[in-house]
């Protein structure tokens, strides 16, 4: 082997007797490793934002839904159909040791006043644990109370968008909106969760103890959508599902054999099923960088073997003082990982260029991460001198004679 | 290596070479059975119409080119049977190629191809630039070592190649029709050079031509015909090519 810097030039020679076609030769590796690049990003963005996500569901919360799951997967479904009553809500409180807190949701929408500022949004109701289960802080006042569960106070808690939208900057605690024509006294306004996995803005909500939304906005107080329970840890999430399950199959005397006539969700399954998603795209995406630095790779060979014939005297000039077979192969193998491996810089470039450009553009989260940079550099070094391996051992093959005598 | 012991051992010591290339149905007999020896310290010219086996000849002494039969030794060493690698560093460490193309590397400057064979050689840059530029010296060239080969005349790409040829100290130059692209002035300038560097270094030159009046200033004379050597003579006074060139004609020396 000849010394490194000094294969470093000719190799750098050799492209620059032609910067054009050695710039399109690059093309397929440039768009191949911006293509793994930006998909890595956008892969590694998107799990960021699922598990963040997910994590902002709360702690270890399982959701108990009415109606059979649907074939599809999680479908919430919500409204009147519910069989859930208080007294399940109350029986899961008392007999099932592994939750840690519980609480029944209602939803329902409207519009919000305040002053001369309208803001239409989401409704729920729910009881005073629902906060700490959804691991939801209070950025300004208090939540409301057990006592304005009971008394179906009359009094709401803002999610960070409402309130910026009513109070534009102001502040909200203690002041009276009307919701749907009814007047609340604002208790608290919540901290900021950021966007949902359904892509919801889950700050765009008002809550409001859930009995207060039953008696004046459903008018019915045997309505109840979600139960949402904490287990005590991660690890009591299974045994909670388990007794929640005997109790209310008990309580709704469904016999052995029988379909539940509810569901569970916990969080798990929500991570397993975004994960399942974002690895097909990422299954997706990768290939399609993957045929790319084929190509480019095919594309470096060609080139190569053109140079191969082109350079067949310097072979034969090389070989007549004294170059061996295995000088030609890796001068030749250098040149072609220099060009890959180039192209693979110009190629992270672009893949940095478009991680960004999609974060702005598209508000896609996309996160690039130094092993990501690492297995591009090493794909498209891979790709030069797997695909430059062929035409640098047919130049060190060649018969010095043949070689000195090609025109 | 000094003129004085120029005359002793062989270093070229050929017997019975043949060499047949199989082209298509028909087999070709290139050489048929040639057998010599080149002492140290001659100026050998081969002389033979195309066809003849000078150039199989010349690419078995260059070790481009293994024997059909027959033994080859290159200063003690029987090459006729080595692998290409070998034959590789033989040539690198034994022989010097001129050609008649001059075969320099483009867009390379003149140090630069001629540090080409100590890059095989794995000797270090500095000692490569000096001993290139030592190279350069001898042939004259001294203040073109940053020039490319095409802003060189052809005299000069000439004596780049053979400084690349002298850089490693070979035991042997070989010169294929070296002055066949040259006008006939500077073909004397080349000839001179060599017979400089074979009387005053002692080098042993082989050097094919087909201008008879170049064989004159060699000290012996090897003709093939149809793959034998049919002559060999030796010329004990050759002419001298630095005085033919200053017998030029003066207008011939301005052009």
């Amino acid at each position: 082997m000849m010394d490194l810097d000094l294969s470093l030039k000719l190799a750098w020679r050799a492209l620059m007797r032609n910067p054009l076609r050695a710039t399109l030769t690059m093309l397929g590796v440039i768009i191949g490793v911006g293509a793994v690049v930006t998909t890595l990003a956008i892969g590694q963005g998107a799990r960021a934002s699922v598990q963040a996500q997910i994590a902002s569901m709360g702690s270890n919360v399982i959701m108990v839904m009415p109606g059979a799951p649907s074939a599809g997967g999680v479908r919430i479904v919500m409204g009147s159909s519910s069989n859930f009553t208080i007294d399940d809500v109350d029986a899961i409180r008392r007999e099932c040791p592994s939750v840690s807190l519980v609480t029944w949701t209602v939803r329902s929408s409207g519009q919000a006043i305040y002053g001369n500022q309208n803001w239409s949004t989401g409704i729920i109701g729910a009881t005073a644990d629902y906060f700490p289960i959804r691991d939801w802080t209070i950025a300004d006042g208090t939540a409301f109370t057990d006592a304005d569960v009971r008394n179906a106070a009359k009094v709401c808690v803002l999610g960070a968008t409402v309130a910026e939208n009513l109070f534009q900057g102001g502040r909200a605690v203690g002041e009276t909106i009307r919701i749907k024509g009814l007047p609340f006294k604002v208790v608290g306004v919540m901290g900021k969760k950021g966007g949902s996995m359904m892509g919801g803005d889950q700050d765009d909500v008002l809550i409001l103890p859930g009995t207060t939304v039953q008696r004046k906005f459903l008018g019915s107080m045997n309505i109840i959508g979600i139960v949402m329970v904490s287990a005590k840890s991660a690890e009591l999430i299974n045994p909670a599902i388990d007794e929640m399950s005997s109790l209310l199959r008990q309580r709704h005397h469904i016999r052995p054999g029988q379909e539940d006539d509810f569901f569970m969700r916990n969080q798990v399954e929500f991570a397993n099923a975004a994960e399942q998603t974002s690895r097909t795209m990422t299954i997706l995406l990768s290939s399609i960088a993957l045929v790319s630095l084929l190509v480019g790779g095919i594309g470096i060979m060609n080139i190569m073997l053109v140079s191969v014939t082109e350079r067949t005297r310097e072979i034969g000039i090389r070989m007549a003082v004294g170059a061996k077979g295995r000088d030609i192969l890796s001068q030749f193998l250098v040149e072609s990982a220099f060009l890959s491996l180039v192209g693979g810089a110009m190629g992270v470039g672009l893949g940095l260029a478009a991680s960004a450009a999609i974060s702005q553009l598209a508000h896609w989260p996309t996160i690039v991460s130094p092993s990501s940079i690492a297995l591009a550099f090493g794909f498209s070094a891979a790709v030069g001198i797997f695909f430059g391996f062929y035409p640098a051992r047919k130049a060190s093959r060649q018969d010095p004679i043949e070689a000195l005598r090609y025109e | 290596m000094s003129a004085g012991n120029a005359t002793n051992a062989p270093i070229i010591q050929a017997v019975d070479l043949v060499k047949t290339y199989a082209m298509g149905e028909n087999e070709v007999r290139a050489l048929r059975g040639v057998s010599l020896a080149i002492r140290r310290g001659e100026f050998v010219a081969v002389r033979g119409p195309s066809g003849s086996g000078k150039s199989t000849f010349m690419n078995i002494v260059g070790c481009l080119d293994r024997p059909t039969s027959g033994r080859f030794v290159l200063n003690g060493i029987d090459v006729s049977t080595l692998s290409r690698d070998r034959l590789a560093e033989i040539r690198n460490q034994e022989i010097g190629f001129v050609f008649q193309g001059f075969n320099l590397l483009p867009r390379t400057t003149a140090l630069e191809n001629v540090e080409v064979p100590l890059v095989y050689r794995r000797t270090g840059r500095a000692a490569r630039e000096e001993r290139s530029r030592e190279a350069l010296e001898r042939v004259g060239l001294t203040g073109r070592a940053s020039h490319f080969p095409t802003q060189l005349s052809g005299g000069q790409q000439q004596r780049v190649a053979i400084a690349r040829a002298l850089v490693t100290d070979p035991t042997l130059i070989l010169a294929d029709e070296p002055t066949g692209n040259l006008d006939s002035r500077t073909s004397l300038e080349i000839m001179a050079l060599f017979q400089k560097l074979n009387r005053e270094q002692g080098l042993t030159i082989v050097l094919v031509t087909h201008e008879s009046e170049l064989a004159a200033f060699m000290s012996r004379t090897l003709v093939f015909k149809d793959g034998h050597l049919v002559a060999d003579h030796a010329n004990p006074a050759p002419d001298d090519a630095a005085r033919a060139l200053a017998d030029l004609p003066a207008e011939e020396a301005l052009t």
